[in-house]
């Protein structure tokens, strides 16, 4: 078996075994350093299919930014593990029963075919390149408009995850821009028409200003 | 021991047993909001590994630029989900899905 055989074995059983763990672990901080160890080992297993770049963005993206959220949410929420327990086992077997009928159904697909053994033949000018920069070139031009909108998506959920979490407090003091834009010179200014008021002529000495 | 080689056929295999796993701990963990959507997210990269793995073996970027799109997605959506979560445990103080049975008529 060659070096590749070994490795994908390897993290192949560590990464089902992490999956499994994440699913039974009775801490949902356990649950969440699982998941963490699972995506670690997901992401070797693209470097052996020689997606470097999206090996790279799965551990900067989910085990840098998303698993930390989660660990922070984990942390922040006051749960108590004990209750979630409850009802496990009785779903048990129900869930072992669907979990097998997926497995057996995609099994029963899977025992078709997909028998190739050798990825099929790069153009080596292409190969030349390398997957990061053939994955930049396809993104920038075939998919450019789609990434925009991947883009918009982000800023959306951003604003969202914003708004829906922002707690105002009662005595903090801020500015309205919308009252601000709103006032007129009619609101804050008023034009007193006042009589003339006419200096008595100096009496003596002229004290002339 | 002899395996033969790795074919397509292994990374699709792995990407099912990951994608019934998580089926399985949906059910099992029906009370615990968090693991639900620690469970998503495995469903999530089981998918993933199917894609870059025909990625591989067909020689076509196409299902790497969807990869690329699957990740994006679910970050939005994980992140969205938490602050729901945050907001959900702050009124209720409970994130246990047998809670939330408001709009049950």
């Amino acid at each position: 078996m060659t070096t590749t055989g070994v490795l994908f074995y390897l993290f192949a059983a560590v990464l089902l075994f992490a999956s499994f763990r994440v699913i039974t672990a009775r801490s949902t901080v356990h649950a969440a350093l699982y998941l963490v160890l699972a995506f670690a080992n997901a992401s070797v297993i693209w470097m052996l299919l020689k997606a470097e770049f999206l090996a790279i963005a799965l551990v900067l993206v989910y085990v840098g930014a998303v698993m930390v959220l989660f660990l922070f949410v984990v942390m922040m929420l006051d749960l108590n593990s004990d209750a979630f327990r409850e009802g496990f086992w009785k779903h048990l077997p129900l869930a072992g029963l669907i979990g097998a009928v997926i497995a057996l159904e995609i099994a029963l697909v899977l025992m078709g075919g997909f028998r190739l053994t050798e990825p099929a033949p790069v153009d080596p000018a292409l190969a030349k390149l390398g997957n990061t920069r053939l994955l930049g070139i396809e993104i920038y031009t075939k998919y450019l408009y789609p990434v925009q909108l991947a883009a918009v998506l982000l800023l959306v959920a951003i604003v969202a995850a914003i708004a829906l979490t922002l707690r105002r407090r009662k005595d903090t003091r801020a500015q309205d821009p919308s009252q601000q834009v709103l006032a007129r010179k009619a609101d804050r200014l008023r034009v007193v028409k006042m009589a003339p008021v006419v200096d008595a002529p100096a009496a003596a000495s002229g004290d002339k200003q | 021991m002899s395996l033969g080689p790795i074919t397509l056929g292994h990374y699709l295999s792995l990407g099912g047993l990951l994608f019934a796993l998580s089926v399985i701990g949906i059910y099992l963990n029906r009370r615990n909001l968090i693991v639900l959507l620690m469970a998503i997210e495995l469903m999530l990269l089981a998918v993933n590994i199917n894609f870059v793995a025909f990625s591989h073996y067909l020689g076509d970027m196409h299902g790497q630029v969807f990869v690329f799109f699957i990740l994006t997605v679910a970050a939005a959506e994980s992140a969205i989900g938490l602050a729901i979560l945050v907001l959900l445990f702050r009124n209720r103080s409970s994130i246990d899905v047998q809670d939330l049975q408001t709009l049950k008529g």
